[in-house]
């Protein structure tokens, strides 16, 4: 331990003078920063934290070393608008992309991929990772790393059609109070008010105590209860597009409200709407596995990354990480997506100006 | 302030309007259920009879309005009823878990509020640093990530590798301070963690907007020093946008209680909830849900009175 | 100015290069400018949006913007370099020595201060005066730039104060360290033609006062040829050329220059009045109309007839376009009618027939947000044929294809091309066409020019013309620019605060007697002639402008 406690400073003091005599400037305060936390984490916890640090360090970089490999090629590969549109995306951007296309491919190949069925029982309960099980087994002893990879199309596919409901209810509804105005706009408005004033995640419980677990209900209840959110941002970009002249020309022109919502407005607004529509999904996702974790969304036996947590959560007391793997995997898909939106907005921020 | 009153008078108002209706949803919701609630609780098996007796018992009988009035004027004076599930008055099982959340969630604030506006402002002054991306990206995997994995981690670290904090935050009411403190601090930070990231995104983004207007680069032109820009011309407008962003997020971190309870068996509102929900203890969670939809209106109301306070368009009025 | 020569040079900008930050890369938006400013002179920048007059203006003070920096140059001021002085040193300079003042003051304020706190800021901060002698100073300065009650002003917040008289209190706080020089960035842009003037007079006024010098930035060059001694025009980050303002005005040497004044050229001949029997084509009877409680129109009414323009003028708030907005039906009016033809036509733009629709188009001032920018050019003409016509397939294309030859664009090019891919010019004439093609009897021209640079609004005008001879149809111009009304016009409505204040054929509107309203307005607007100003505060006096002479008459 010692031996590299001591060539973890020395590469780092190195690392930080290299960095400084060549006057990297961002390097250097990044290496700095990250010596003057080992310092005093590893003061505190001990050396062991100086491993995690060495880990998460190499994770990072092998993150972005992937993220970089990836983008560059894509760059190649891609048609010449798609390749332009890709060498303005940041690593991070990048390493989203990467991590949503590898979700669906184990949510679409999730048969293929997971050794065993989503509830099939396959060792002891609890059993420790083997050949068989690569991260061993749940409270009834079925394979934790089928589950994981079933979890992907349950969880993955719920939410994505939760949140494609909450879309079209609101967007709809936003784009029709923008346009007709009035009192049609007022009745709208008044309800997404009261709607919004009680906690998402509370208004959920309320809701799911009355109605009870199924996924159809968990489904429609989150639904309703985010597309007020969507309502209020599709009915202030349209807002901004309903002043316009060329819609006060097609309506002076006489055509109906359907045909200037679907063929005038709705073409403007695609690219805020879109990048709602994956904030949307991170927020309906981590609501759907907030309940399953409490055990009022997914039910079992179907594999679901929330509930996963709730059921394997006696293990963490006994210092083992297998039930935050699935809680990692919720959390890594979120920041993906926030990744790639977080880049979609700066594209569109920066078209503006 | 004569033309603020008005305007400050008639947000409360609303707020209480809200307020009402929100009771009506919470209470009209538990009517929706099939059948009534005696029927749920004895369950399909009861007969008729038993059915009815309960009914008798619980008022039911009565029409819907009625009852709405009588469960308002009760819970207004504290009254929320009796537990289904052990018969005890829900206030008296309510009143310490409220107390016990609003520490919770007090000691996060305290921790979050000025750390967020800290971080908030600094990486707006040096926005497109090295300093910003990484605080933006540190905080993106902070939202992103669910509570119940944050606090998870907490408990892997502090409380298993190294036993700093203890795993499971059972106070009870005759715990000292420092003790309460103690076992608090682990969950608080885990809620501090999410709402530190949305308030420090939310004040960076307020204060950018702030410092692209005119006036400050018209304070720029007339010579004035960077520091006296930020004190002198900024820090007054950008008073609003700050309070707004702060009751905003204490709204969102008296709801978020829940899960990080949960996680830490720590004995608040959010827990109860959670446990009558499953029991379907429906006066307990009427009483829970009520409680959290008041104080989220509550801060709601704050922000935007903070809003109308501070603009000095409304606070000197033509 | 003769002895202009004599004085030393105070501002030196040599080779200035400037780039913006976009898409991911360095752009050069001003392209190596030279400029020499002398003591107590007054130049005029003069440019189109986009030609970096603004840009210029800062770096003359050693600010750039965020996004933007100056890769070139050096900018001497008194003999120091800002390019290279250290930002204290710069710091030093502006609000001492070089003050700005912007083109919306009611931005440029801070509304969380009074506007004397504001106005000592710089003093105190250079301790060029205490806090008292500075505060005298301001209300004595008020009192210079005529702001009323200069005592009480200063002491109010920034929205308690009218947009003209901001203005003023922001060149009044320019002056508070009595700089050599201040950059004027369209500081009348935002006005209207009589409040405008008000400002004009005073910043003249305090510029010959204490002899400071000024950059003075402006699209318009009337406006400049009032202010400056010397004008520079640029065009897209070049000079085009400098002279002094008279031999500028009188003798252009460059095309670009030359076509600045084109507008003036393009004037057509009033017609005849209509036949006393000819029914009106479009009528407007004694229309009143409210935006909830607030009562914008008051008793309008004038007539249209077939093939005659009607140009109606009047300042901001005047409910020239609320009037467009009750003919076409998008505001029903509380009182009177309107009638097409003869007939009255429903209130409601919902109520009425394809038909009548069909009748009255209009064309936006702004063809940026009248063209949709998700559509092409095909589809913008083609949908009104679509529409009433119900043309499809090839008979659509060939009549969107007329339309295009008509507007003078060449459908090969165009009918495929999105609105972004147009200039304001051919975006304006898109317009027309798409009004064109529900071959209406009647359109409304919302200041369809007043966007466009001169040279392209007058082959708008020109356009507009041939079409109102081949189609015989009617015009109702709304616009606040004289000239436009003088190049096209057959009969001038005024109108002011709601109802029309004087009427009459062009001829007859143009010269005097006049209603005193009108009198205001047509002598505000800023003419060509550098004598302009002088000659009407001469005339008039200076209590007799903007605001003052409004006051007066109530």
């Amino acid at each position: 331990m010692l031996t590299f406690v001591i060539i973890y400073y020395a590469f780092l003091i190195l690392a930080c003078c290299v960095a400084a005599y060549y006057k990297y400037r961002t390097a250097l305060l990044l290496l700095f920063t990250l010596l003057c936390v080992s310092l005093i984490s590893g003061l505190l916890f001990g050396a062991e934290v100086l491993v995690n640090i060495t880990i998460c360090v190499a994770l990072l970089a092998a993150a972005a070393g992937l993220s970089y490999s990836f983008r560059e090629s894509l760059i190649q590969v891609l048609p010449p608008e798609g390749a332009k549109l890709m060498r303005t995306a940041p690593l991070t951007a990048s390493f989203g992309l990467l991590v949503i296309i590898a979700y669906v491919i184990a949510a679409v190949f999730a048969p293929l991929i997971a050794p065993f069925g989503e509830a099939e029982v396959v060792g002891g309960s609890f059993a420790p990772p083997d050949d068989v099980m690569l991260l061993g087994g749940d409270q009834l002893g079925r394979d934790l790393f089928s589950r994981l990879i079933y979890g992907a199309r349950n969880t993955v596919g719920i939410a994505l059609m939760t949140t494609a409901i909450a879309f079209i209810v609101g967007t709809l509804a936003g784009l029709v109070a923008a346009q007709m105005g009035g009192w049609v706009d007022q009745v709208l408005g008044r309800i997404v008010d009261t709607l919004m004033a009680i906690p998402q995640l509370i208004f959920a419980l309320l809701l799911l105590t009355i109605v009870g677990t199924s996924v159809l209900n968990l489904t429609l209840v989150i639904a309703l209860l985010y597309s007020p959110l969507i309502f209020r941002l599709a009915r202030a970009v349209a807002g901004n597009i309903v002043v316009m002249d060329y819609i006060e020309a097609a309506r002076l022109r006489g055509e109906s409200t359907w045909y200037l919502i679907t063929k005038e407005v709705l073409p403007n607004i695609t690219a805020p709407l879109a990048a709602e529509f994956g904030l949307r999904f991170c927020f309906v996702f981590l609501a759907i596995s907030a309940l399953s974790f409490l055990g009022l969304g997914i039910q079992p036996p179907t594999a679901d990354w929330g509930s996963m947590v709730r059921e394997n959560a006696t293990l963490i007391s006994f210092g083992e990480v297998t039930p935050l793997i699935p809680a990692a995997a919720i959390a890594l898909l979120t920041v993906a997506v926030n990744f790639v939106v977080d880049w979609m907005l700066h594209i569109s921020s920066g078209l503006k100006e | 302030m004569g033309g603020v009153l008005p305007l400050i008078g008639k947000r409360l108002l609303l707020g209480l309007v809200t307020l009402l209706v929100v009771s009506i949803i919470i209470f009209g919701a538990v009517e929706l259920l099939p059948g009534d609630i005696a029927q749920q609780i004895l369950g399909q098996s009861a007969t008729e009879e038993t059915v009815a007796a309960l009914r008798e018992e619980l008022g039911l009988n009565r029409p819907a309005y009625v009852r709405y009035f009588e469960w308002l004027g009760s819970a207004v004076q504290g009254d929320f009823g009796t537990s289904l599930a052990n018969q005890r008055s829900v206030a008296e099982q309510l009143g310490p878990r409220f107390a016990n959340t609003l520490f919770l969630a007090g000691l996060a604030a305290l921790i979050s509020v000025p750390l967020a506006i800290g971080l908030g402002v600094l990486a707006a002054l040096y926005r497109n640093s090295v300093f910003d991306r990484v605080a933006n990206a540190v905080s993106l995997v902070s939202i992103s990530s669910p509570e119940f994995f944050l606090g998870y981690i907490l408990i892997v670290f502090f409380a298993v590798q190294n036993q700093i904090f203890p795993a499971i935050s059972n106070v009870t009411p005759d715990m000292e301070m420092g003790e309460r403190l103690y076992r608090t601090l682990l969950p608080a930070i885990t809620m501090a963690l999410v709402v530190t990231a949305y308030m420090m995104r939310m004040t960076r983004a307020a204060i950018i907007n702030l410092l692209a207007s005119p006036y400050i680069e018209m304070a720029r032109l007339k010579g004035v020093p960077n520091s006296k820009v930020i004190t002198r011309h900024a820090l007054p407008n950008a008073l609003a946008p700050i309070i707004n962003v702060v009751a905003l997020n204490l709204a969102y971190l008296i709801t978020g209680v829940v899960l990080v309870e949960v996680v830490f068996v720590y004995p608040g509102v959010g827990q109860l909830l959670v446990d009558s929900v499953t029991k379907r203890d429906f006066p307990v969670v009427q009483a829970c849900c009520l409680i959290f939809a008041a104080t989220f209106i509550l801060f709601n109301l704050i922000a935007d009175v903070g809003a109308i306070l501070s603009n000095p368009r409304l606070r000197h009025p033509k | 100015m003769s002895d202009q020569e004599k004085k030393s040079v105070l501002l030196e900008i040599k080779d200035l290069k400037i780039e913006g930050y976009s898409d991911e890369k360095w752009i050069e938006i001003v392209h190596g400018i030279d400029l020499t400013l002398h003591r107590g002179e007054v130049m005029g920048l003069i440019g189109e949006s986009g030609a970096g007059k603004s840009t210029i203006g800062l770096a003359a003070m050693g600010f750039t913007r965020d996004g933007c920096r100056i890769s070139n140059g050096t900018v001497l001021f008194d003999g120091m370099d800002l390019t290279t002085a250290t930002r204290a040193e710069r710091r030093a300079l502006r609000g001492s020595r070089i003050a700005y003042v912007a083109q919306s003051a009611a931005a440029s304020f801070n509304p969380a201060h009074k506007l004397i706190d504001q106005h000592t800021e710089s003093a105190l901060l250079h301790k060029v005066n205490t806090k008292s002698e500075s505060e005298e100073d301001a209300i004595e300065l008020y009192r210079r730039l005529r702001l009323p009650n200069p005592e009480e002003i200063g002491f109010r917040y920034p929205h308690q104060v009218s947009g003209g008289q901001l203005q003023r209190a922001m060149t009044a706080m320019a002056m508070s360290c009595r700089p050599d020089l201040i950059i004027f960035d369209e500081p009348t842009t935002a006005l209207d033609v009589t409040t405008q003037i008000e400002v004009l007079a005073a910043v003249r006024d305090i510029v010959d006062q204490f002899n400071t010098a000024a950059l003075y930035i402006t699209h318009d060059l009337a406006v400049v040829a009032q202010m400056a001694d010397r004008i520079k025009v640029l065009l897209k980050g070049d000079e085009v050329e400098e002279a002094e303002t008279r031999k500028m005005l009188a003798d252009p040497e460059e095309d670009y220059t030359k076509s600045l004044w084109a507008v003036r050229s393009f004037k057509r001949e009033q017609k005849p009045p209509p036949a006393a029997n000819e029914t009106p084509l479009i009528s407007v009877k004694n229309v009143s109309a409210a935006y909830g409680p607030v009562k914008v129109l008051d008793g309008v009414s004038f007539d249209i007839y077939r093939g005659q323009t009607v140009a109606v003028v009047g300042e901001s708030g005047s409910g020239k376009s609320t009037t467009a907005r009750c003919i076409t039906g998008l505001l029903p009016p509380s009182e009177g009618e309107i009638l097409y033809d003869g007939s009255p036509m429903p209130p409601r733009y919902q109520d009425r027939s394809k038909d009548q629709l069909r009748q009255a188009q209009m064309i936006y001032q702004m063809a940026d947000t009248a063209l949709n920018p998700k559509k092409t050019i095909g589809e913008i003409i083609g949908r009104p044929l679509q529409f009433y016509g119900g043309l499809r397939g090839a008979d659509l294309k060939k009549r969107v294809d007329q339309l295009l030859d008509q507007i003078e664009l060449e459908p090969s090019l165009y009918y495929h091309r999105l609105p972004s891919e147009l200039s304001g010019g051919q975006k304006q004439r898109v317009g027309i066409a798409r009004s064109l093609a529900a071959e209406p009897s009647f359109i409304i021209c919302d200041e369809v020019t007043s966007a466009l640079d001169q040279l392209v609004a007058e082959g708008i005008l020109r356009l507009l013309d041939r079409l109102q001879k081949e189609l015989n149809l009617a015009y109702m111009f709304i616009t606040h620019d004289l000239a436009t009304v003088r190049s096209i016009a057959d009969v001038v409505v005024v109108m002011k605060e709601g109802k029309v204040v004087e009427m009459g054929p062009k001829d007859e509107m143009f010269k005097p007697p006049h209603h005193e309203y009108t009198d205001l307005l047509l002598s505000s607007v800023p003419e060509m002639d550098p004598d302009w100003l002088t000659n009407l505060l001469e005339s008039r006096g200076v209590d007799n402008i903007g605001e003052a002479a409004h006051q007066k008459k109530a």
